[in-house]
């Protein structure tokens, strides 16, 4: 049952990464010039999807807290950054002259904010979620996330059900949000920035009592180690991240509605990290690509799509065990 | 390794085999296809393609491919489907939104763009007033005015207490608003439910309580299934009258059966409309799908006649926007409702009318027209609408 | 009076929750695998006696087609599928289930297409009865009651009286041991799992003359089967029936006197609004302050 491989990278770990990274420097450019520029949204949302499930990753993969609640987070942050705007230069649908450029809030203090009070919500709910284990965590992490859901439906004064259009992007000195190919640049920035912070993460002690945890929590309990506080932090810390995907997905699609937390979206992102591979780096972002861009194809062939994506989610845990990475990867799952 | 590779470059090469030549006008139909609200874009999406069929894949003389994509119900998704269609099909009219979340979502984004969106059902409030474009229109009702009318028509009816019952959403609150607008008795009572809640034993016995005159519901799709048969189930039917706006369309009565009988709503079409367009519209719908359109159906019917008209006074041409755009304004079209123009929100003043479900000799349930409320009822919106 | 009738009404909703959740209570507690797909055979259920009810005209024979369809459906998931999951994560099994809902909600579109089907109250469990002075209560919900009832006692029986329940109970408690015994517990998986789906298919015809029948109607009733079998404690029986209740019971009551109390305090729309709004989280609230004091649950059933 070891998943996580908590050692240094072998070669051809590293060359995938490396391969991984140099596609998704090059996409913008491919796809402008076969005039695809229409996937770039598509691929940025990936990327933002890939954050938020490598967020979740942290603490499902590595510290196995399986969370069904994790979009909560992800609406918080969303919301955050939507209600500042709203605040600044009030709906997107009465100011059709905002098309592009600068908005009036700073993304230098909406997407800390939105960050933070993710943080929060996670350490408050962490409190008394990791209390519990297995089913009742998942069980409990969802009613969390549930009761944010009705929460933001019943907030009139910001769109309830309908959710809110924002004006425009955030402004955040020297660079252009508004720009697609820029705001794609920086999403994979944070991304890579992301992964390389959790790669540190779990390769130190921090990680190692994290997975400890997950396999024998008594075993470090009676070492000495203040076990809880290190679940607490990984799941703030996740939490937070997933707050920052909030606040991009928020910026990018330039909208935000409580439908971003349905119970459904927490599931979408379990999906994305076990097909992908659990307790691996690359295996969320694979994972987040490869769910979304499955989705947009089956779509576009038949409306009744769903019928063929779930059995190949069934397949892909019958038969891709582990998840995709460690197939594509070349090394199965060790025992 | 080169496999994962291959897989990428495969999943994004995809499209470029599918890219073709296009000769004809390409409509972008965004509709809510999927989910439990799937039969509204259905009947829309059939109601629409019937237009088109009917005249030989030419709406206005000019040949038209329909895109449709579902949204499945998610404002995030039809944006997504909104810069596919506008950025790879290259798309100029955008229409089949059903529901007023998905709306706001996409409108904002297609009108900046200049793409024109004839909406053949979501009608929001924010649409109609302080954030209406000159490129979007309605086709059918703003959200409240269905339920103004049943408000005018509780108060002509002299009923002094209503109890009302509508989810905690926004079009809840907005159908509530509209009806207290022409109502003028008590409110009995006020009930909010849970979106998409199941069980309303609760609430029907608060109403039982509460004894009012009637009951208004605002409660689409499978609310008011499961509403209208608890409600009859309770022994409530035909003892406090029920009304809800455009509650009991044809497909609705299908899945609740007599339960429905008696139900007062309101609407601006009904399928025995004795008009010529009507007619032709109710006679092939038979004929082709086996069932008798609902209002949903009428609605994405009209819309493909009204962009076909407009697509005739620009001659195909769908670059001139300009000129596209005052076509539709003139709405030069036989609507199968009758009478309809375009207020200055681009939204319909029309007339609106009470039926009632009622069981016909053979055992099947239709909607009987009761009594005409409204003659050119326009919206309470439209004052707060900015566009000259 | 009122309260009365309230009391009724979250007992009946209880009775159809307690339905869903011991069919899923089981399957978690004896093969330790976790069914996000239990909904769709709910789902399964209603259409099927809806169907059947359509064309024939008879309610019975509609009773008598869903169970097993429910049931077999569900001896089909497991050989197919499920089987090969019960060593694995609990992870594995989320996805695959998960990826289920979407094949059986769109298989259901393509079936049966998107519009609800209707089926009605049997003439036979029409209309309404006076209980107490002043109090009507629909036949039907009744009816569903007594369901309840018999189901509980049903499996009281089984699990205490028969040679099958005691394998059952005993395969939950240690497998090992039961295999050793030479009972053959691949069979006996299967089948317990077609009894969870069948009760499932049962709580769903049931609820197809009350609700919508229309593709993902499970869903949302699979939320609320979860919180009730973790407040019960997973994998007791008993605990799903307590569970049930108490979770109908907060549902309803939340609805039909938060706006009421809260009017106490505030401005009647801002209390309707505010009372709507936290009605609908009443259930999880419950969950969360209950699992917060008792994390195990009810009658927490000891892992092994």
């Amino acid at each position: 049952m070891t998943r996580a491989t908590v050692t240094a990278p072998g070669w051809p770990v590293l060359l995938f990464a490396g391969c991984g990274i140099l596609f998704l420097l090059v996409l913008p450019p491919v796809l402008e010039l076969s005039g695809h520029q229409y996937l770039l949204s598509l691929a940025t949302r990936a990327l933002i999807y890939a954050l938020a499930a490598s967020s979740l990753n942290l603490i499902l993969g590595y510290g196995g807290m399986v969370s069904l609640g994790h979009a909560a987070f992800m609406g918080i942050g969303a919301y955050v950054v939507g209600i500042l705007s709203h605040q600044a230069a009030g709906s997107g649908l009465l100011s059709p002259a905002a098309v592009q450029g600068a908005g009036p809030v700073s993304a230098l203090m909406a997407w800390p904010a939105a960050v933070a009070l993710a943080m929060l919500f996670a350490l408050v709910t962490g409190v008394v979620s990791l209390r519990t284990r297995g089913m009742h965590f998942i069980m409990i992490t969802l009613a969390f996330a549930q009761m944010v859901y009705f929460f933001f439906i019943s907030l009139e004064s910001y769109g309830g059900s309908d959710g809110m259009v924002l004006a425009s992007r955030d402004r955040l000195p020297g660079i252009d949000l508004g720009d697609d190919r820029v705001f794609y640049y920086l999403c994979l920035g944070l991304l890579l920035l992301f992964l390389a912070f959790v790669h540190r993460l779990v390769n130190a002690r921090f990680g190692r009592v994290l997975v400890g945890c997950r396999e024998n929590e008594k075993r470090l309990q009676v070492l000495g180690f203040a076990t809880f506080g290190y679940r607490l932090l990984a799941y703030c810390l996740a939490g937070g991240a997933a707050g920052l995907a909030g606040a991009l997905l928020a910026e990018q699609g330039g909208y935000v509605s409580p439908a971003m937390l349905h119970w459904t979206r927490s599931g979408e992102l379990m999906v994305m990290v076990l097909l992908g591979g659990t307790g691996t780096l690359a295996g969320p972002v694979l994972g987040a690509f490869v769910l979304l861009f499955l989705e947009e194809y089956l779509a576009l062939y038949t409306e009744h799509w769903m019928v063929i994506l779930g059995p190949v989610l069934v397949l892909a845990v019958l038969f891709a065990r582990g998840g995709l990475y460690p197939m594509l990867a070349g090394h199965g799952r060790e025992r | 390794m080169h496999r994962s590779a291959a897989v990428m470059v495969c999943l994004l090469l995809l499209p470029l085999a599918m890219a073709g030549a296009a000769e004809p006008v390409k409509i972008g139909m965004i509709t809510t296809l999927s989910t439990r609200a799937g039969y509204l874009g259905e009947e829309i999406r059939d109601g629409f393609r019937l237009a088109v069929e009917l005249g030989g894949g030419r709406l206005g003389g000019v040949p038209v491919k329909l895109l449709v994509a579902d949204d499945g119900r998610s404002p995030g998704k039809g944006r997504r489907i909104a810069e596919r269609f506008i950025r790879r099909d290259h798309v100029r009219i955008l229409t089949g939104l059903v529901f007023s979340n998905v709306a706001l979502a996409v409108v904002p984004l297609a009108v900046r763009r200049n793409v024109l969106v004839v909406s053949p059902n979501a009608g929001p409030s924010l649409l109609a007033g302080e954030g209406c474009s000159s490129n979007f229109f309605n086709v059918s009702w703003q959200t409240d005015t269905l339920s103004e009318a049943l408000g005018r028509y509780a108060t002509e009816r002299g009923y002094d207490r209503v109890f009302l019952i509508a989810p905690n959403y926004v079009a809840g609150k907005d159908n509530i608003a509209g009806f207290k607008r022409y109502f003028r008795g008590t409110i009995a009572g006020e009930v909010y439910t849970a979106l998409g809640q199941a069980d309303y034993a609760a609430e029907i016995a608060a109403l039982r309580r509460a004894k009012p005159d009637a009951v208004y519901f605002f409660l689409p799709g499978g609310m008011g299934i499961n509403f209208l048969k608890q409600y009859a189930q309770a022994g409530l039917q035909g003892v406090i009258p029920l009304m809800g706006p455009a509650a009991t369309d044809g497909r609705l009565l299908g899945a609740v059966g007599e339960a429905a009988v008696g139900v007062i709503n309101s609407a601006q079409w009904n399928s025995d409309f004795d008009n010529p367009a009507n007619r032709r519209f109710v006679t092939a719908f038979r004929q082709k799908y086996g069932r008798t359109p609902t209002l949903f159906s009428s609605q994405g019917y009209d819309a493909a006649l009204l962009i076909g008209s407009a697509l005739r006074a620009v001659a195909g041409d769908v670059t001139r926007t300009d000129a596209l755009r005052a076509a539709l304004e003139k709405a030069d079209f036989q609507s199968v409702r009758g009478r309809f123009r375009f207020g200055r929100n681009h939204f319909p003043v029309q007339d609106y009318y009470i039926r009632q479900v009622v069981k016909t000799g053979d055992g099947s349930l239709v909607n009987r027209l009761r009594v005409r409320v409204f003659t050119d009822h326009g919206d309470a919106y439209a004052d707060r609408c900015p566009m000259p | 009076m009122f309260i009365l009738e309230q009391l009724l009404n979250g007992l009946q909703l209880g009775v159809m929750l307690f339905l869903m959740s011991a069919g899923l209570t089981l399957v978690f507690g004896i093969m330790r695998v976790i069914n996000l797909a239990h909904g769709s055979f709910y789902m399964l259920g209603a259409y099927v006696a809806a169907t059947v009810t359509m064309h024939s005209g008879s309610f019975l024979l509609g009773m008598l087609a869903a169970l097993p369809a429910a049931g077999l459906a569900g001896i089909l998931v497991e050989l197919i599928v499920l089987r090969r999951l019960y060593q694995r994560d609990h992870l594995d099994q989320v996805l695959a289930t998960f990826g289920l809902i979407f094949f059986f909600n769109e298989l259901t579109r393509m079936i049966w297409g998107r519009q609800p089907l209707f089926m009605e109250v049997p003439s036979w469990l029409a209309g309404s009865v006076e209980l107490l002075p002043g109090i009507r209560y629909p036949v039907y919900r009744l009816a569903i009651l007594l369901v309840g009832v018999v189901v509980a006692l049903f499996l009281y029986l089984l699990f205490s009286r028969t040679r099958l329940g005691m394998r059952i109970r005993a395969g939950a408690t240690n497998r090992e041991t039961v295999a050793a015994l030479g009972v053959n517990i691949r069979l006996l998986y299967t089948l317990v799992f077609g009894l969870g789906t069948m009760l499932a298919g049962l709580a769903g015809m049931m609820a197809g003359p009350i609700l919508a029948v229309e593709a993902g109607m499970g869903d949302s009733i699979l939320i609320l089967t979860f919180v009730v079998i973790v407040i019960g404690g997973i994998g007791s029986v008993r605990g799903a029936l307590v569970g049930a209740i108490l979770v109908g019971l907060v549902d309803t009551l939340a609805r039909a006197f938060l706006p009421g109390l809260l009017r106490l305090v505030l401005t009647t729309a801002a209390a309707d609004r505010a009372g709507a709004a936290i009605a609908s989280m009443s259930v999880y609230i419950f969950m969360a302050l209950f699992l917060a004091l008792r994390p195990a649950g009810l009658f927490p059933v000891s892992e092994s």
